[in-house]
């Protein structure tokens, strides 16, 4: 057990820092939080293609599709090391860790060729359309139709939860081909144009006031098939490829800092037991936010070690998002109390460290549901860790037209 | 980064999970729980003793193993799996870690030899009263060499033969060795919440007391030894609540209820998971902790305070949560489950409770924050 580098690793980590240093600047401070909703999708596409073309986008990835044919160790350093510095939003990640993916995975040739190097150097972005009203959890659950003829297909339904949308110029598009079979046979994976006539992305109006999701409507849009990601009906093997993805990417980044800003919070606020820094229930608290969160950190290098050392990770970074995100919400609304009657103020010109913790209130009730709600991460953690038996299925040997599905 | 057990670590760990399953079986467990006169198990003691675990972390020198901190974790985990009913903690993580930080040449040349061959065994005499260790509540005193006073609870104190004893020789408190086999030493054997380990109240009446380490030290040696027994504590923990977890496992895949499996309801899957977060949240805090031990970081006061955390909370959930999942038969005196709910209540508490660790880490926090 060594928690330093190795020299091989301490040399990539030097390299790393010093193209960064000369091409970012430094965050001024952990404390350092961004108030923008939007991307600067200008300044993220550069971002994108100077590290694309240092090598340093998608490391992992074969240098024919324009990744930097490296391993996951590094990988993972990278992104240790820039998110030290003040780099634009990353809107890239659905795409580059989802999307194109399963098309490299699971697609054709010529769709391999066309769309990894565009995605690598920040070109094109994707988004996946994967969620309806019908089903966030249960996405098996898609009623979106895709109706042939001949080498044409006419998509009609709805979409909804859709990340960056609003910006995407490809979808990656779950359908229903066939609703007269059990529901995870009769679906299909297609790759779409989101500007094309029949796509009609309108803006979800989050409770935090941003709009970072949307709805994706579809009406008469007619696809080739030559768009289709896999075969006619192995469209939930498909997904699976691309959630597998999702679970396969490693965090770099650590989001441990949290604790350090009650720390600096309560240095400056007075409770009527005495400044709040020596409230002892304030302090236990303290203790267990920065224990989750340094446990998420030592977690994610141990499955760094994995990587290292060339075998599987274990499943132990499951649990990262569980904990993460109702550390954001305990803590949001801790620091609120101890800001008392000022803390409904959300305004970063009055409010203590710039808002940070009226921001992290509002974001936090979506990270709790985003990507997996707490109820089915836990479920996950039963089922594919632990080995639970899977929940009572009332819809699985059924034809999917015959399928309640309430409101 | 190199943040896992080494191959060779691996394999002293999955030997020391073979042996303690032969060795340490539940009826060896509940043979020191059954029986009143039984402090420990002298047999597991001596056959543990026999694999040389006592000295891993003791140098080839003074008659160890020498194989470092992060192999006696491993071995710590496995103790900690099989419940083991020995006073190894007390003699290893807490006695010959103080001789090993604050003993001369010849404390640790007379007494290291002897805690490596099991032939002696140890115990960390510091609180007199309820709540938690402080300097104020030391009212034991040596003068002339001798030690007078009352140190209750001590763990494994009926069975050990050599204390180090947190007592006052001037205005300050200082570590001292003592000779528990001298007529001026009284123990009396306490009824416990965990009757699996020992513990008894030690009355000194002028018994010889040789100092540990510098004169007015002695509460900072104390918290500098507390620090490194939490790490191994906390491997001990993770241990036991891995196999808590397991437990629960078991029996929420064979117990049937309404028809079907009790793990195939989400109340039950869904504690279960929270068992496995909390369990890789402790285990990864104890591997920082170990590698902080080994390498001797700076970081150890935070990492060890954060690996106790980490792992009184998570065996205390396991445990707890174990007993709920076996129902009405958890609460039974044949099901196992309360070995555990008695262990992470000796395992929570033995090195000062979590209340005080998460104290003792914020503080640490904001001496950091000063610092940079």
């Amino acid at each position: 057990m060594d928690f330093n580098d190795t020299p091989e690793e301490a040399a990539y980590r030097a390299e790393v820092r010093a193209w960064l240093e000369a091409n970012a600047p430094r965050k001024a401070g952990a404390a350092e939080i961004s108030h923008d909703d939007e991307v600067n999708m200008d300044a993220a596409r550069a971002w994108q293609r100077r590290k694309a073309e240092a090598g340093y986008a998608c490391i992992t990835w074969p240098k024919a599709w324009g990744g930097g044919g490296g391993k996951a160790w590094q990988s993972v350093i990278f992104g240790q090391e820039e998110s030290k510095f003040a780099t634009p939003g990353n809107p890239f990640t659905i795409g580059l860790g989802m999307c194109v993916p399963t098309i490299l995975t699971v697609g054709n040739e010529a769709d391999k060729e066309r769309f990894a190097r565009p995605a690598v150097l920040g070109e094109e972005i994707w988004c996946q359309l994967f969620s309806e009203p019908s089903g966030g959890s249960d996405a098996a659950a898609a009623r979106t139709r895709a109706i042939r003829n001949g080498d044409e297909w006419t998509i009609n339904g709805q979409k909804v939860w859709t990340s960056g949308a609003h910006f995407s110029d490809f979808g990656l598009l779950l359908t229903r081909t066939d609703p007269d079979v059990p529901k995870h046979k009769g679906m299909t994976m297609f790759w779409i144009d989101m500007r094309a006539p029949g796509v009609e992305v309108r803006p979800i109006h989050q409770m935090s006031g941003a709009s970072n999701f949307n709805e994706v409507y579809f009406t008469d849009l007619k696809i080739n098939d030559a768009q289709r990601v896999g075969e006619v009906g192995e469209g939930w093997k498909v997904a699976m490829v691309t959630l597998m993805n999702e679970r396969l990417s490693v965090g770099g980044g650590g989001s441990g800092s949290g604790h350090g800003r009650v720390l600096k919070l309560a240095s400056d606020i007075a409770t009527l037991a005495g400044p709040a820094i020596k409230d002892s229930g304030l302090r236990e608290k303290i203790a267990d936010w920065f224990v989750q969160a340094e446990g998420l950190k030592y977690t994610t290098y141990r499955t760094m070690t994995a990587l290292s050392r060339g075998q599987t990770p274990g499943p132990e970074n499951s649990i990262a998002k569980v904990v993460s995100a109702s550390v954001m919400q305990d803590m949001a609304n801790a620091a609120l109390e101890l800001e008392d009657e000022y803390g409904i103020i959300n305004d970063p010109a009055y409010a203590p460290l710039a808002a940070a913790f009226q921001t992290s209130l509002m974001a936090a009730p979506g990270l709790r549901i985003a990507g997996g709600t707490d109820e089915i991460l836990r479920n996950i953690i039963a089922e594919r860790v632990l080995g639970l038996p899977p929940d009572i299925r009332l819809d699985k040997d059924v034809a999917f037209k015959d399928i309640p599905s309430g409101r | 980064m190199d943040f896992d057990y080494t191959d060779d670590q691996k394999f002293l760990k999955g030997e020391a999970r073979r042996f303690l399953e032969g060795h340490c079986g539940v009826a060896v467990v509940r043979g020191v729980l059954n029986d009143p006169a039984k402090s420990y198990d002298e047999a597991l003691w001596k056959a543990v003793a026999g694999q040389g675990w006592l000295g891993a972390a003791i140098p080839e020198a003074h008659g160890g193993l020498g194989l470092g901190h992060i192999d006696l974790a491993a071995i710590a985990e496995e103790l900690g799996r099989a419940l083991a009913p020995i006073p190894f903690a007390s003699t290893v993580y807490f006695v010959a870690e103080a001789i090993l930080l604050a003993g001369s040449d010849a404390q640790k040349a007379a007494w290291l030899p002897k805690i490596a061959a099991g032939e002696v065994i140890g115990c960390f005499a510091t609180n007199e009263r309820a709540g938690a260790l402080t300097e104020a509540q030391v009212q034991a005193r040596v003068e002339g060499g001798k030690l007078t006073g009352v140190k209750i609870p001590v763990t494994d104190g009926d069975a050990a033969d050599l204390a180090v004893v947190l007592a006052k020789d001037g205005a300050r408190a200082s570590l001292f060795l003592v000779d528990l086999h001298d007529a001026a030493v009284a123990r009396e054997t306490l009824q416990t919440l965990d009757p699996t380990r020992g513990v008894a109240k030690l009355t000194f009446t002028g018994a010889p007391a040789e100092r540990l380490g510098e004169a007015g030290e002695g509460l900072a040696l104390a918290e500098q030894v507390l620090d490194r027994a939490a790490v191994l504590l906390a491997f001990e923990q993770v241990g036991a609540a891995d196999r808590a977890l397991e437990m629960a496992k078991a029996y929420a895949l064979e117990r049937y209820a309404f028809g079907r499996p009790i793990g195939s309801y989400q109340a039950i899957k869904h504690k279960l998971a929270d068992i496995y977060i909390k369990n890789e949240l402790a285990r990864s805090n104890a591997y920082y902790g170990a590698w902080a031990l080994e390498s001797g970081a700076a970081e150890l006061p935070i990492a060890a305070a954060a690996a106790r955390v980490a792992a009184c909370e998570a065996l205390w959930f396991a445990a707890k949560e174990n007993v709920q999942t076996h129902g009405g038969m958890g609460y039974t005196w044949e099901v196992d489950c309360h070995l555990f709910y008695r262990r992470a209540q000796q395992l929570g508490l033995v090195a000062g409770g979590a209340k005080a660790w998460k104290e003792r880490l914020v503080a640490q926090l904001e001496r950091r924050n000063v610092a940079a």
